[in-house]
């Protein structure tokens, strides 16, 4: 039965021992990405942590970086289904390139996307001087620019994951949905967006979660008002130097979301494989 | 009823070239029948509005779909045809019931309105107990009765079925043919069967279009078709031999050298037909009444159920279903010598 030994050869590779070349490196890797996060634990002021929770300026912060998350992740399902849409069914002159210019947020520093953003929407920006002398309106240092801010960064994230869902979907479903009379904004919102759905929600999960970690380009952009545009990431690191208790409450709270963002993905993948 | 459908296809894609005339009329189903690769589906697919068409013109009575001339070109989602797909391509994130009302909803059709007619559609196909399943959890047989639901319920003119039964196992497949066909019975529209599957075509067809490299290369009622195959395909897939050449009253020369005597009177260029089951092989020249005899050499053998199909080189060659007692008797093995007789009122003889 050769069925019966290839799992057996496995088996005896599994408990060789691995040589120490890949072994001493492969556990000082492990421990580099854990051991931060252990200390982050040990250090915790775990007394006081119910009151430093429920204090007013971890709360105000709490606040707004989910609120501001949550718009923007809203913000680019919006805008950024829309465009993955284009990219994964339409054929258009410079389509490679647009992919390409979709994914330069995701290696681009953040910082460098602050000062972007000021260079275009800034009171003396391209765009923004005529909203500042037109309409009145000034957006930087604003709630506003904090999303924006954030949207600008997490985007391409939603982008990539619902494009690759889009494309992974089998476009015949369309075809079928076409014969049946649908028009092809019904083919949309009946079939395509429902098949994709598990990618939608991957990428609005990881959306929210590079939103919510935002630091870069919202303080370049949006600035450190409290209560106005002062996220956690940015109280986190302004209370490090003056309150460092409070800081550490912060990461953890940051660390409880990262870790749920985590499990939700997991569990979406494993019930999306099913289907 | 509207009048039936007439189309008039040429479509070039890269090196294919498809160019076909359809007529269906109201009440009538069409089979095009041909080799994968042969263009029937492409066919189907610009009757369809999936594919565009480089020429020619498409009208279900007096609704036009597309003309080249006239540059005028409805697209898929506005020619209300119903199709079913080889894989049937139920959406998997809907109900049976919510398949089937897919295409009243696209035409504005209130929900509950049609998710009634759906009921009683899939109360038709026997399915209504599936209501609300996913077509996951239907088997194949199932999941192709609700695509033909599905497709039906809007009550198109023109209905399009893409090798309806290709995906389903044997058993399955007669169950499900008798069913479509008495479906078919009831449709009031044109419709237009895609098949490689000569069965299928002649149990569900009431005119069959050979189709061949894009061209239609026989049309007529399914008796004749497989009474008078025109080409060698379609001889394989009804089962006789079949061969060319120049007649004059019984007699016909062959093109592959030698000659036939038939029971028909024909003159000029001319088919030759007759059943494998009608071809007598011996060891010795046989001293019968056959009027075609000839002497050849054994190629091939192939155990069908109880027969066995012997291939003959010629001229002329054929193929013979023989017992497996008669093969083990003549001692038939590849490369021996045999004697071939064929009766003439066994062979049929058309113009070609």
């Amino acid at each position: 039965m050769p069925a019966s030994t290839s799992p057996d050869h496995r088996l005896v590779a599994a408990r060789a021992r691995p040589p120490l070349p890949l072994l001493v490196p492969g556990l000082l890797a492990l421990g580099f990405l854990v051991l931060p996060l252990l200390g982050l634990a040990l250090r915790a002021p775990w007394r006081r942590l119910p009151d430093l929770l429920t204090s007013a300026q971890v709360l105000d912060a709490l606040r707004l970086s989910l609120m501001c998350a949550l718009l923007a992740t809203l913000l680019s399902l919006l805008l950024g289904v829309p465009l993955a849409w284009l990219l994964a069914r339409t054929d258009f002159p410079g389509r490679r390139i647009v992919r390409a210019l979709v994914t330069v947020p995701l290696v681009l520093p953040p910082v460098v996307g602050g000062v972007a953003l000021l260079m275009l929407l800034g009171r003396r920006g391209v765009v923004g001087q005529y909203l500042d002398a037109w309409f009145g309106l000034s957006l930087p240092f604003t709630t506003a620019a904090v999303v924006l801010a954030e949207a600008f960064v997490a985007m391409p994230f939603l982008v990539i994951a619902v494009e690759g869902a889009l494309q992974a979907t089998d476009s015949r479903y369309e075809t079928a949905a076409a014969t049946l009379g649908a028009s092809r904004w019904m083919v949309f919102w009946r079939v395509t967006l429902p098949m994709a759905a598990p990618g939608v929600v991957a990428g609005s999960v990881l959306c929210f979660a590079r939103a919510l970690g935002e630091f870069g380009a919202t303080i370049t952009f949006a600035g450190s008002f409290p209560g106005v545009t002062r996220t956690m990431p940015i109280e986190v690191y302004l209370r490090l130097q003056s309150d460092p208790d409070t800081a550490i409450v912060l990461s953890l709270l940051l660390l409880a979301v990262s870790v749920l963002v985590l499990a939700m993905l997991r569990d979406r993948w494993t019930r999306s494989g099913l289907t | 009823m509207t009048a039936g459908l007439t189309a008039r296809m040429r479509v070039r894609r890269g090196g294919f070239d498809l160019d076909l005339d359809v007529a269906v009329a109201p009440h009538q189903v069409v089979a095009l029948l041909g080799p994968n690769g042969a263009g029937k589906s492409t066919a189907l697919q610009a009757l369809a509005g999936l594919v565009p068409l480089t020429d020619g013109a498409v009208a279900v009575g007096d609704r036009r779909f597309e003309d080249t001339a006239g540059r005028l070109r409805v697209p898929a989602e506005r020619r209300g045809v119903g199709m079913v797909f080889q894989d049937y391509l139920l959406f998997p994130h809907l109900t049976a019931r919510d398949n089937v009302a897919f295409g009243l909803r696209a035409r504005g059709v209130a929900r509950r309105t049609a998710h009634a007619k759906a009921d009683a559609w899939l109360e038709r196909v026997g399915l209504i107990a599936y209501a609300r399943s996913r077509p996951g959890a239907l088997s194949g047989g199932q999941a192709q009765r609700v695509a033909l639901a599905r497709a039906l319920v809007v009550e198109p003119d023109l209905l399009l079925l893409d090798e309806p039964l290709a995906a389903l196992d044997a058993g399955t497949r007669i169950e499900v043919r008798a069913e479509l066909r008495h479906h078919l019975a009831d449709f009031a529209g044109c419709t237009v069967l895609v098949t490689h599957d000569p069965l299928d075509a002649m149990v569900l067809a009431d005119r069959i279009v050979v189709v061949e490299h894009g061209r239609a290369v026989q049309s007529g009622a399914p008796s004749e078709v497989a009474r008078s195959p025109r080409t060698d395909y379609v001889a394989r897939l009804v089962g006789l031999n079949l061969l060319r050449g120049k007649a004059k009253g019984h007699g016909v020369a062959l093109e592959c050298g030698g000659s036939f005597v038939t029971r028909d009177t024909v003159d000029g260029s001319a088919f030759v037909a007759f059943s494998p089951t009608a071809v007598a092989l011996h060891r010795s020249r046989p001293d019968g009444s056959a009027r075609n005899v000839w002497h050849g050499r054994v190629v091939g053998l192939e155990q069908h159920a109880d027969t066995v199909r012997v291939q003959v080189d010629g001229p002329p060659p054929v193929l013979a279903d023989v017992t497996t007692a008669a093969v083990a008797e003549l001692d038939l093995t590849p490369g021996a010598p045999v004697w071939v007789a064929v009766k003439a009122t066994e062979v049929s003889c058309y113009p070609a």
